[in-house]
């Protein structure tokens, strides 16, 4: 046995080399920060660092969790995703059945690429633009109402309307990704369907949701439970440029990750914001292994492992 | 073949001119949706375009417009004058960039070549290894303090390049890829003499240029839009990015002030602050722009490639 793994040490040698730059990276980026969880439980001092510190129980989450922020943040985090999912996935298959059906390959070519240019832009730059159009005092949108004699509206200090606002944004940024993956879904259908359907009688509309949509279920299922997976981990960049530090929105904006940042960066709070990473990764740990699960009792091929 | 077919259908309906009513429907929904969803993805660039081309009076009296009505191009005029934080920043962003993705283009396709390989007996438990850092991670704070305090790569060109390098997801994409050369290829190399390295770099690499060029974009994309390590590692002003540059000075018009004052401009009459900025965001974000009607393919492809395996 042990002879045999020298042996085999020896004929992989050139494979263990190679993959040596990509471990030691792992290690070193992903193993060790999570063997760093202990901080979790310790009063961080910067004398003492990660192992020197002194213990102290759950103090960090008990904390966390009485100041209130865990249950809002926890809640914002999953709403929010909640929503982009729905949102973002109706919108990009919608698009993409249209993309796929409508004639006119110059027409296609250009729409494409215009709901796909968002995706290439950095949030800071929609941050800029959220502003220019959102802001209370030059901002466009305000800009119409005042030309229409109405009521400008206070965005930036009104927590009301940012659900909506940052579903807005995720979808408009998201959408010609998702397109694209979908279309592709779409194409790789048989077309000896639309065929049948055809010859049935079948008009453009029912063989849309007879032919296209069922064919998409596969795809559907799985990259929502993919999402679904991940539903604890907030978007920072977007809600970080969206929001910023404005505490005044953060009822309805603050998510788990601006809010570790926030308690990191900001309030230097090591032990609590290391408690409140640890509380998100546990949780998403969960939920992506039964979200595995189900996609196995859906399709064992399509598990994740 | 299917999309052939798809498309004599359509073009026997338009040749035989009598279109029934369902396909005349949909072709107002189809291309009405299209339409306006395509205008409202460009829109917002229209907005930071037009602002930046138009005077400081005019947005602050009727705020930022579609269309330039009082056209103005002082912005850029002060931006190109003092140009010095700008031009620093860009080379940053350059540097990382070309640096970031090469580095990131070598080590992805070098780790998935060795997991690639059916001969290696242990390719499913390092493929674990790595899968599994997307399962679960330390959060932030250990994270953090391991840049900082142990490794001290804050404000260091590494903490803008390293934490970007490796991605578990391009692994798997160029893994999938990898898996689809012919094995004989590699058979025959072996026959020859070839080592394993060699058969990596001067038989396998030139094979998967398309995958390269994929992953490459997509690498090159997330260094450009990257403002989040410096968010975290960057303080020295010499080393800011491109897009936490422009972050800075969105937030902070005295920091703006500064700048300009600092490149020896004279600021006595207050500076166009509002085009100021969209010109500076503009200049940011103007060779993604450019460049993407080139690129935009090769994106396409990944996601293909991605939707594929799942």
């Amino acid at each position: 046995m042990r002879s045999g793994f020298w042996h085999d040490l020896r004929k992989y040698k050139m494979f263990l080399l190679m993959l040596t730059p990509a471990v030691i990276f792992y290690l070193l980026f992903a193993y060790i920060p999570m063997a760093g969880i202990i901080i979790a439980f310790k009063r961080y001092d910067y004398a003492g660092g990660i192992f020197g510190s002194a213990w102290n129980g759950w103090d960090n989450f008990r904390f966390f969790f009485d100041s209130g922020n865990a249950w809002q943040v926890t809640r914002n985090t999953a709403l929010y995703n909640i929503a982009f999912i729905v949102v973002n996935n109706a919108l990009q298959i919608f698009a993409a059945i249209l993309l796929f059906e409508v004639g006119g390959k110059w027409f296609r070519k250009i729409v494409q690429s215009a709901l796909f240019l968002p995706y290439f832009i950095s949030w800071v730059v929609v941050g800029a633009i959220a502003y220019n159009l959102l802001n209370y005092d030059i901002g466009t949108v305000n800009a119409l109402l005042r030309g229409l004699g109405l009521e400008p509206v206070d965005i930036y200090n009104t927590p009301a309307y940012w659900p909506f606002l940052l579903v807005l944004v995720s979808a408009w940024k998201g959408l010609g990704y998702g397109t694209v993956m979908y279309l592709a879904a779409i194409t790789s259908i048989d077309t000896e369907m639309y065929e049948a359907a055809e010859i049935d009688g079948a008009n453009i509309f029912q063989r849309i949701l007879k032919v296209t949509i069922p064919n998409l279920y596969p795809t559907i299922i799985i990259l929502v439970l993919l999402a679904v997976g991940n539903i604890f981990r907030g978007d920072f960049g977007m809600f970080y440029n969206m929001v910023g530090n404005n505490g005044v929105l953060f009822s309805s904006t603050d998510v788990i990750d601006t809010f570790v940042f926030r308690s990191l960066i900001t309030s230097n709070d090591i032990g609590m914001s290391a408690a409140a990473g640890v509380f998100q990764s546990v949780l998403g740990f969960a939920t992506i292994m039964a979200v595995n699960y189900a996609v196995r009792r859906y399709d064992k091929d399509r598990a994740l492992f | 073949m299917s999309a052939t077919e798809v498309n004599l259908d359509k073009s026997f309906a338009k040749t035989s001119g009598v279109k029934k009513t369902d396909q005349k429907i949909f072709a107002a929904i189809g291309y009405g949706s299209l339409t306006i969803m395509a205008v409202l993805c460009l829109l917002p660039f229209l907005l930071v375009v037009s602002s930046s081309l138009t005077s400081e009076n005019k947005i602050i009296t009727a705020g930022y417009q579609f269309i330039p009505t009082d056209f103005s191009a002082e912005a850029y005029s002060i931006l190109f004058k003092y140009p010095a934080e700008m031009i620093q920043a860009y080379l940053v962003t350059i540097g990382v960039t070309i640096g970031g993705t090469l580095l990131g283009l070598f080590l992805t396709s070098m780790t998935s070549y060795a997991l690639s390989r059916r001969d290696f007996k242990w390719r499913n438990g390092f493929s674990f290894f790595f899968f599994f850092t997307t399962l679960f991670s330390g959060g932030l704070v250990p994270w953090y303090l391991l840049i900082v305090n142990y490794l001290h790569m804050k404000d260091t060109v590494l903490a803008l390049i390293v934490p970007l390098v490796l991605n578990v997801f391009y692994i798997i994409v160029m893994k999938s890829f990898l898996g689809g050369i012919p094995e004989a290829i590699v058979e025959s190399a072996k026959i020859d003499g070839a080592g394993d390295f060699r058969i990596y770099a001067q038989l396998i690499l030139p094979l998967s240029k398309p995958a390269l060029a994929t992953i490459g974009l997509f690498l090159a994309l997330a260094y450009w839009n990257d403002w989040y390590n410096a968010l975290l590692f960057v303080s020295d002003e010499k080393l800011m990015p491109l897009q936490y540059y422009l972050y800075k000075m969105l937030g902070n018009m005295d920091g703006m002030r500064k700048a300009m004052m600092g490149a020896g401009a004279v600021v006595t009459t207050a500076l166009p602050t509002e085009s100021l900025k969209m010109a500076m965001t503009v200049v940011a974000t103007g060779p993604i722009l450019l460049a993407y009607p080139f690129v935009q393919r090769y994106f396409v492809q990944g996601l293909t490639i991605g939707a594929v395996k799942g």
